[in-house]
């Protein structure tokens, strides 16, 4: 499970039966000090996510107990929204202000 | 399992309904000596009354961590499972440090 943000969307017509009314999401990993530290994947959203959030993502065969169907090949679900991230140490902190920028 | 050191505590006001009640922390994960290991910052579940600053076992495989969280649906993956005391590499302690 990994803390990212929502940088954009993908949209896809032509899916699979059990993708139906699913909404993909491109999310950029994200590591303590706020800054990407992985490739963007792309995440299906079980918390109506929106571009800019700060979110939680679950990853791996978990993913889907967080959709309607259990039986879809998804391998990441957004599962939260971050309204605060308290670290360590000096650096940013997220609060609600920056998770709705 | 991973070795790993609790940075932060993670807030999710809106978040799926499996998570209710669940403290989550943001777990760096590390090498036995100590050093940031190349692994993405993890979220996971606390069931060791872990905190900041705190030398952690960081279960992040799935099966398992459902059955520990005694939800066999949950869309949860990583949980915190003990804090450690001490780490021996070779007959060497490499922690805490003396």
């Amino acid at each position: 499970m990994h803390l990212g943000r929502v940088i954009g969307r993908v949209v896809c017509t032509r899916r699979l039966p059990g993708l139906l009314g699913e909404k993909f999401l491109l999310v950029r990993p994200l590591d303590e000090k706020r800054e990407p530290c992985a490739e963007a994947l792309v995440a299906c959203d079980a918390v109506d996510s929106g571009l800019g959030d700060v979110v939680h993502v679950c990853d791996g065969r978990e993913s889907v107990y967080a959709l309607h169907d259990p039986y879809v090949p998804i391998d990441a679900t957004i599962v939260g929204h971050v309204e605060e991230f308290a670290h360590e140490g000096p650096g940013p902190q997220i609060g609600v202000a920056e998770s709705a920028r | 399992m991973k070795i790993g050191r609790v940075v932060g505590t993670v807030v999710t006001p809106v978040q799926h309904p499996a998570y209710d009640g669940r403290r989550l922390l943001a777990v760096r994960p590390l090498n036995p000596d100590g050093s940031e290991a190349s692994d993405r910052l993890f979220i996971a579940v606390d069931r060791a009354q872990a905190g900041v600053g705190d030398r952690v076992l960081l279960m992040a495989e799935g099966s398992s961590v459902r059955a520990i969280v005694g939800d066999d649906k949950a869309p949860i993956r990583c949980a915190v499972v003990g804090v450690i005391d001490e780490i021996e590499v070779d007959g060497r302690v490499v922690f805490p440090e003396r």
